[in-house]
């Protein structure tokens, strides 16, 4: 029986070595995500364009500008003369912020009367506009503290705040376990429902079920390679995480691993489930990818926070084992945290895989009533 | 008496109150080339589904290579062989490799499968190709490479299943020619074809109907028994008896 598995996993190799496309997706696709979603995916910035209209003129006006400069968050696109030209550079693109600084800003500054400095920002574009808003007025805010070098108003509410497991605000500490859940489904559940549905396709699949193979044999065959490619690229993706973008592993990397392989599984039942409703491989890249890629990536809390969904897309949210895996990922990973943390997790995973199987072993049966 | 390979008595497969098959019985003998003919949705893909031990018979009783269909079906797996329409190689994989996979699967050791891939190659004259794709082969050559990788472990009976659909007929009839051979060493064919003139090349034939065998026997008396030059003629007869009775 080894032998005869071995026979079909050799088999299985040739078909992924062959095709430079399955190359391609199984090895190139993790290491582009990974370095896209770390170097072009960020919320951080640096040297965005501004513009300024300095109606003040003065020496304090002049520091806060020099002050801004120095940043090396924003770069000073041009100073304007007049409100008349504010709106030129918004609609060439060029500049994401004007700065207005009123003109008794000097004399209201170190006054008692409040000073007001309007930020205007391209909102066509909400996310960066409101980072770009955030940045600044902390600028400012620090400008303000560093010209009083007391305190004048003893009785200021300071706020300081600390972001725990990750206090640089990393989006890295994000992503990383985000893209390695993505990743093992996309393997683990998409090519090997393709291959599956190739089998199918091509019409080798009832050869093999007409075969003294036990079904079950022919399953695990396919799903095999796939499974050990997908450990290793979800090892591919830690090692750039840790390595690349510096995402620690604060809790055991056994444990990490071991959750690893069970999510591995989840996604190979879902893979051989999707199979087993699809006839071409058209049919199951359609169904993997719109019933597993898309609410995998919007709705686990990857990308968008589930908590600021509508309460039917949170509860679709927690249907997905994708959004479960993640949680775990970022337990093990930035948390530390042991078992006893994330049973809960790990159960409703376990509990979905179970269940993918059971449904995966009915379809196959009836297939061959 | 010769040897019943295939023998079949009242088989049915209903599907809810569809009766796929209805009831269909007859035997095949060792050697003999056995046609099973009927239009596309007669039910010959339900009953060969049934002969091969892919769907279990809903009533009826039958034997292939003397096992029963209802209970020895692994047993039955091993010693048929079974060839699509699509030709079912691996593309990807070389010549060698294909043989090497099927006999594999059918649990052959590795000095069998040297054995029969170097019989293989020769008797195809496919040794100078034997390390090229699959792919890079003429359909001829795929289509009789893959009768004989359907027969790597010496069944007793091999199914065809429109063994010779989209091949022009030099190499329908060249393909006709290695099926004759395979019989006279002793081997089953059970082919199913919607090629009439390829009926003729058949020992006996079965003409299916709506889930019913309508005629059966050797393509002469099947001609005689309808008054008719062909059995494109038979066919066409039988499938207007059966539009009369509705």
């Amino acid at each position: 029986m080894i032998k005869i598995f071995w026979a079909f996993v050799k088999k299985e190799i040739y078909h992924i070595i062959r095709d430079r496309r399955t190359l391609l997706i199984l090895f190139g696709m993790p290491v582009v995500q990974v370095l896209l979603f770390g170097y072009a995916v960020t919320n951080e910035f640096q040297d965005t364009k501004i513009d300024i209209l300095d109606l003040s003129r003065d020496k304090v006006s002049f520091q806060l500008i020099q002050h801004i400069k120095s940043s090396g968050h924003f770069e000073i696109n041009q100073v304007l003369r007049s409100e008349q030209q504010m709106e030129q550079g918004f609609k060439e693109g060029k500049t994401k912020l004007v700065m207005i600084i009123p003109n008794d800003f000097s004399a209201n500054f170190y006054n008692k009367d409040a000073t007001v400095i309007q930020l205007i920002t391209d909102g066509s574009d909400p996310n960066n506009a409101n980072t770009l808003v955030q940045y600044a007025s902390s600028m400012i805010a620090d400008f303000q503290q560093e010209r009083f070098q007391q305190n004048t108003n003893p009785f200021q509410v300071k706020i300081e705040t600390r972001m725990l497991y990750n206090p640089q605000l990393e989006s890295a500490y994000n992503f990383i376990p985000g893209t390695i859940a993505l990743i093992l489904l996309i393997i683990s559940a998409m090519m090997t429902s393709l291959t599956i549905a190739r089998e199918k396709e091509l019409g080798t699949m009832e050869i093999l079920l007409v075969s003294p193979l036990p079904p079950l044999l022919i399953i695990l065959g396919k799903v095999t390679p796939y499974a050990i490619l997908s450990f290793i690229d979800a090892v591919l993706v830690i090692v750039l995480g840790v390595f690349v973008f510096n995402v620690p592993i604060v809790g055991s990397l056994f444990f990490l691993l071991a959750m690893c392989l069970l999510y591995v599984v989840t996604a190979l039942s879902l893979g051989t489930l999707i199979s087993t409703v699809s006839k071409t491989q058209q049919d199951a890249m359609m169904r993997s990818l719109m019933g597993l890629m898309m609410p995998s990536m919007m709705l686990s809390g990857f990308i968008f926070p589930l908590a600021s969904m509508p309460v039917i897309l949170q509860y679709l949210g927690k249907i997905i084992p994708t959004t479960y895996f993640i949680e775990i990922l970022k337990g093990i990973m930035l948390r530390g945290v042991g078992l006893n943390f994330i049973i809960f997790e790990i159960a409703v995973l376990t509990g979905m895989t179970l269940f993918f199987l059971l449904m995966t072993w009915r379809n196959f049966k009836i297939r061959l009533e | 008496m010769a040897e019943h390979v295939i023998q079949v008595d009242g088989l049915t497969k209903k599907f809810g109150d569809f009766a796929a098959v209805n009831a269909i019985s007859f035997h095949v003998e060792r050697g003999e080339i056995f046609g099973f003919l009927g239009a596309n949705g007669a039910g010959k893909t339900t009953a060969i589904r049934m002969l091969t031990g892919l769907s279990k018979p809903t009533a009826g009783k039958g034997t292939v290579a003397g096992f029963d269909i209802r209970k020895d079906y692994e047993k039955i797996k091993k010693r048929i062989g079974y060839m699509s329409q699509k030709f079912s190689l691996y593309n990807d994989l070389t010549v060698k490799e294909n043989i090497r996979f099927y006999g594999g699967i059918y649990g052959l050791n590795r000095q069998q499968i040297k054995t029969k891939t170097s019989e293989i190659l020769e008797n195809l004259h496919l040794t100078d190709v034997a390390n090229k794709l699959v792919d890079s082969l003429p359909l001829g050559w795929k289509q009789r490479l893959a009768f004989s990788v359907s027969m790597v472990h010496d069944p007793d009976i091999v199914f065809l299943d429109e063994p010779t659909g989209g091949v022009d007929p030099r190499v329908r009839r060249q393909f006709w020619e290695t099926i004759y051979q395979v019989a006279e060493e002793g081997r089953t064919i059970f082919v199913t074809t919607h090629y009439m003139d390829e009926a003729e090349y058949c020992g006996r034939v079965s003409i299916m109907v709506d889930g019913e065998i309508k005629a059966l026997d050797t393509p002469e008396k099947l001609k005689e028994h309808f008054d008719t030059e062909s059995m494109e003629g038979v066919f066409l007869k039988l499938a207007r008896e059966s539009n009369h009775k509705e």
